[in-house]
């Protein structure tokens, strides 16, 4: 009897302290999370401080980006990085908002809108390096003869295709987070627009949009957010020049795709480090894009 | 999504929904299992491989890894892959570009480097520690173009070139280019012009060239492994110039002869210093460094004084430390290494004129063989 | 509102016609590029494909052994780096909803989520390349891992939320230790919707290329050492589609095609685990 009750004694201290292992272990890797992500954004400081001591703000804005003469400006990086990323958020706002109206208002089930939702999560899944590949084989052709009929230079490459390419890529974002959103408005909403005599039309103009509008913003910020840090497809057809695109079918360079391109070739100081500056800035601006999306979205579910 | 969740959650019994948890735990294990089996039976592969390696630490020995020039990388994948099957030595090279070369030779995160342009006194400074440069080969660096109507040989002068290159000719029948390709039918399009967008000793050679012949390009753009162009599109590595003048109609780039001749590319005959227009071929890029070498075998090739030279050539040299211990190397490594590029030098030559590089003189050999004696380990010289 | 009801319904009409055109559209691009990935890559694909290492330039033949491997290498490792870390931190998470802690973890996700891969690459070539001195496989794993976290945490998070409280109670109302009720109870409850948080972050990740650019380096050999580099389908393709050889161009189409196919698994897999778990990112 008094050895059954010791093991017993014996077990339940072990379970004790195990279970203490366990909550001290999932603080910890809670901890080395939070560590580590400091870490990070510490370890893209500390080396870029070199070309942030020697340029400054100049950096910001200097228009050259020379590594003979040592001369680091990222302009021409930040208006391609801008230019790509708007411009494909442009092409693809009508088609990811109609997948969300699509989905979430007018065929909620049927195949076709199983299909299209399939199809959307598959673009989400295809990887970056093929959207590049293809698109350097089948949709830079295509561009080029457009660009030939139009009579300017047809680099086939350049801002525009890489805009298109970002387009595709960045649809699901918005799309499956319209679609929730859209999904949500509360149906006695919808229902009193009907029955003042709303068209369908009117309701989703005047109940649908206002209702779920900071949702489809933030999945809109998502999508930027993916464009901006989008590095492999770009880099494929953007034509990496670190020249001051004229117009959007000039090629261009963004500052993913000249990381890409430069870094393993950096041989002097300053060079890599302004890089990584560049690495430092987009991962600044896109963390400050994802957050705000994300908060808003969480506002809007509670 | 998470309130799609929450609210189907809702709608179903929450008694029942845990028993379909179970069930659909049941439904798709064997899925995990077979995850599982697979994962296993890669590591465990894995392990095996790792048994045989720790056997010895020849693993480890047994294999070189080395980055850089692009312009080399076709001569470099033929001669270690026959290197491979005559010793088993197995050489990583990829081909990152000479910075990239380089910068991770200084990193050391590589066993040798390989570079078009020799170190600037900085990059020798990031060394720290002395370098040696070996010369592997020549080769030409050719302007080739994409224009489907031409079928002659299009001949292009020193001027015309830069100021193509400086982006001032702009159009393919422009008189200049016309002038002195009488009776050449030049189409009316657009000059696209195709550079490398990485550091590149391709581009050094090139841009060394048009510093040494036109005054404005010496100015406002330089020589140099990574210039800021004034025109044109990026490509990366020789690979990505060639492709874009492929598949750009009108297109104009500097790219390495073997990957033009290798890809059926039509190039430009260049005229050199004594007045000549040159078609760039073995013969043309030998003549060019029929020079005599410094000790060091660092030299430029670009515009010298052989009459029948192609003017826009270079040596491309492997990269390694003087010292070779260090990060705890082995001695063996050292050796392989040393072996590795002594081959490369006077076996490996053979693949060359297959490939369109120019082999080694003999004077260069000569040089080479002095400079690859100098290596040390611990002190002590490795080839003996 | 115009008081015309036939040009408010046709307007209406109208509107509904320009979604359901821009809906059908939007797959024709996916479509295409299926079309040429499958076109392009299905020729390709035979034995020697498969079991071949890729040949130097100027000989025909070969194939893509070593990225084959070497990507499922890398991926296995930095799922297996990953899976742990995840889970226990998606555990705390949703056990810890309100705490200070919590909420800069949150945040972390967050941020961790939203960094470009080209970024990761970045830090771990100064973390684990430049430190140990060589280019390795492992490197590539960890920056894999890394992008992988976030999804894993979010998903186990989400999943654990989800489930009735009276759960967690029951079982500690029992007298098992807190431990036994999230590992034994809570967790296989939850089994379905991590699983398939896993699966995704692997889909994601599988053709992730910007981090192995400096970290897994490439290599024309076969070797399963993740102490070296290591080729992988990704590196491989972006490699020798920028190439201007043909031999090398049908290498890329086929490494696409397996990679493409790939992915395609494990979503499905993914959609079969969450039939009844819809969980997204």
């Amino acid at each position: 009897m008094e050895v059954w009750k010791n093991i017993k004694i014996k077990r339940s201290f072990r379970q004790i302290r195990m279970e203490k292992i366990f909550r001290s272990s999932l603080v910890l890797i809670a901890l080395s999370i939070l560590v580590m992500v400091f870490a990070f954004m510490l370890t893209l400081i500390i080396q870029s401080l070199p070309s942030i001591k020697a340029l400054g703000f100049g950096f910001l804005y200097g228009k050259t980006w020379d590594p003979v003469a040592n001369i680091y400006g990222t302009y021409p990086f930040l208006l391609g990085t801008l230019l790509t990323s708007f411009l494909a958020l442009l092409i693809s706002i009508p088609f990811s908002f109609s997948i969300a109206i699509f989905l979430g208002e007018y065929y909620p089930r049927g195949w076709f809108s199983e299909f299209l939702k399939n199809a959307i999560e598959l673009i989400a899944a295809v990887p970056s390096v093929i959207y590049g590949f293809w698109g350097l084989f089948v949709l830079v052709p295509i561009v080029r003869s457009i660009e030939l009929k139009m009579g300017i230079t047809p680099y086939g490459i350049g801002i525009f295709t890489s805009s298109l390419i970002l387009a595709i890529m960045i649809i699901p974002y918005a799309a499956s987070l319209g679609r929730e959103m859209i999904r949500m408005v509360p149906a006695e909403l919808k229902e009193a627009a009907y029955s003042l005599g709303a068209t369908r039309w009117e309701v989703i103009r005047m109940v649908i949009i206002p209702y779920s509008k900071s949702g489809l913003f933030a999945g809109v910020l998502l999508s930027l957010g993916r464009a901006l840090g989008e590095t492999m497809a770009v880099t494929m057809v953007i034509g990496n020049t670190s020249i001051i695109p004229k117009s959007i079918f000039d090629p261009g360079n963004t500052m993913a795709s000249v990381i890409a391109n430069e870094f393993t070739e950096a041989a002097s100081t300053l060079y890599l480090s302004s890089l990584i500056e560049l690495g430092l800035i987009l991962f600044l601006v896109t963390v400050v894009i994802n957050i705000i999306g994300k908060k808003v979205i969480s506002r809007f579910t509670q | 999504m998470i309130i799609g969740a929450l609210q189907q959650f809702i709608e179903k019994n929450e008694k029942l929904k845990i028993i379909n948890m179970y069930s659909t735990i049941k439904k798709i294990m064997p899925a995990i299992v077979a995850f599982a089996l697979i994962g296993f039976a890669i590591a465990g592969c894995n392990s095996n491989s790792g048994d045989e390696r720790s056997d010895t630490a020849k693993g480890d020995d047994n294999t070189l890894l080395g980055a850089g020039s692009t312009f080399v990388y076709p001569l470099f994948s033929k001669q270690f892959s026959e290197y491979n099957k005559l010793t088993g030595l197995k050489i990583n090279y990829q081909s990152i570009g000479s910075g990239g070369g380089i910068l991770q030779l200084t990193n050391k995160t590589v066993d040798f480097g390989d570079s078009d342009a020799p170190l600037n006194e900085e990059q020798a400074k990031n060394m720290g520690v002395p370098a040696l440069h070996i010369p592997m080969c020549s080769g030409a660096v050719v302007v080739s173009y994409n224009l489907a109507e031409v079928k002659d040989t299009l001949k292009l002068s020193p001027e015309v070139l830069a100021d193509i290159f400086l982006g001032k000719i702009s159009k393919w029948n422009d008189a200049k280019i016309a002038a002195i390709n009488a009776g050449v039918n030049l189409p009316a399009i657009s000059i696209v012009i195709a550079h490398r967008s990485d550091g590149s000793g391709t581009t050094n050679i090139f841009t060394d060239y048009l510093a040494k012949v036109s005054e404005e390009w010496k100015i406002k753009v330089g020589k140099g492994s990574a210039v800021n162009w004034p025109a044109g599109l990026g490509g990366k590595g020789n690979e990505g110039v060639a492709g874009l003048v492929k598949q750009t109609p009108g297109a104009i780039g500097y790219i390495e002869l073997a990957y033009a001749m290798q890809n059926k590319m039509s190039f430009a005959k260049i005229q050199n210093k004594s007045g000549h227009f040159i078609t760039p071929n073995l013969a043309s890029t030998s003549a060019a460094s029929n020079i005599t070498l410094p000790a060091d075998s660092k030299v430029s090739l670009t515009n010298t004084e052989a009459a029948d030279g192609y003017p826009i050539s270079g040596f491309t040299w492997a990269l390694i430390y003087q010292e070779q211990n260090y990060n705890k190397r082995s001695e063996t490594k050292a050796k392989n290494l040393l072996k590795l590029l002594w081959w490369n030098i006077h076996e490996g030559q053979q693949y060359c004129e297959a490939l369109h590089y120019a082999p080694l003189s003999p004077a260069a050999v000569t040089v080479a063989e002095a400079i690859l004696k100098s290596a040390t380990f611990d002190g002590k010289g490795i080839l003996e | 509102m115009s008081p015309n009801i036939k040009y408010r319904l046709g307007k209406s009409g109208a509107f509904k016609g320009l979604v359901i055109f821009f809906s059908v559209l939007c797959t024709i691009p996916l479509m295409l590029i299926l079309f040429y990935i499958i076109r392009e890559g299905i020729t390709k694909i035979n034995w020697n494909f498969l079991t071949n290492l890729p040949k130097p330039v100027g000989e025909t033949g070969g194939g893509i052994l070593n990225a084959l491997v070497g990507s499922l290498l890398i991926v296995f490792y930095a799922a297996l780096i990953a899976i742990p870390f995840g889970i226990m931190g998606g555990i705390y998470l949703s056990e810890n909803k309100k705490s200070l802690l919590g909420y800069w973890v949150r945040l972390s996700v967050d941020v961790l989520q939203g960094t470009p891969s080209i970024v990761v690459g970045i830090v771990i070539y100064f973390w684990i390349v430049k430190p140990l001195g060589t280019f390795s496989a492992l490197s590539g794993s960890i920056a894999l891992a890394v992008m992988m976290l976030p999804i894993i945490v979010r998903s186990t998070e989400e999943t654990l939320k989800m489930l009735p409280s009276s759960l967690k109670e029951a079982g500690l109302a029992l007298g098992l230790p807190y431990h036994k009720v999230m590992l034994r109870i809570v967790l296989p409850c939850g089994f379905s919707g991590v699983l398939s948080g896993i699966i995704l972050a692997v889909a994601r990740i599988a053709g992730e290329t910007a981090p192995l650019l400096f970290t897994a380096f490439g290599n024309p050999y076969f070797t399963t050492d993740v102490t070296k580099p290591m080729q992988s389908l990704p590196l491989l393709i972006f490699n020798y589609a920028t190439s201007p050889y043909d031999e090398w161009h049908d290498l890329a189409w086929g490494a696409a095609f397996i990679l493409l196919s790939w992915i395609l698994l494990l979503n499905i897999i993914t959609k079969i685990t969450t039939r009844r778990w819809k969980i997204q990112f």
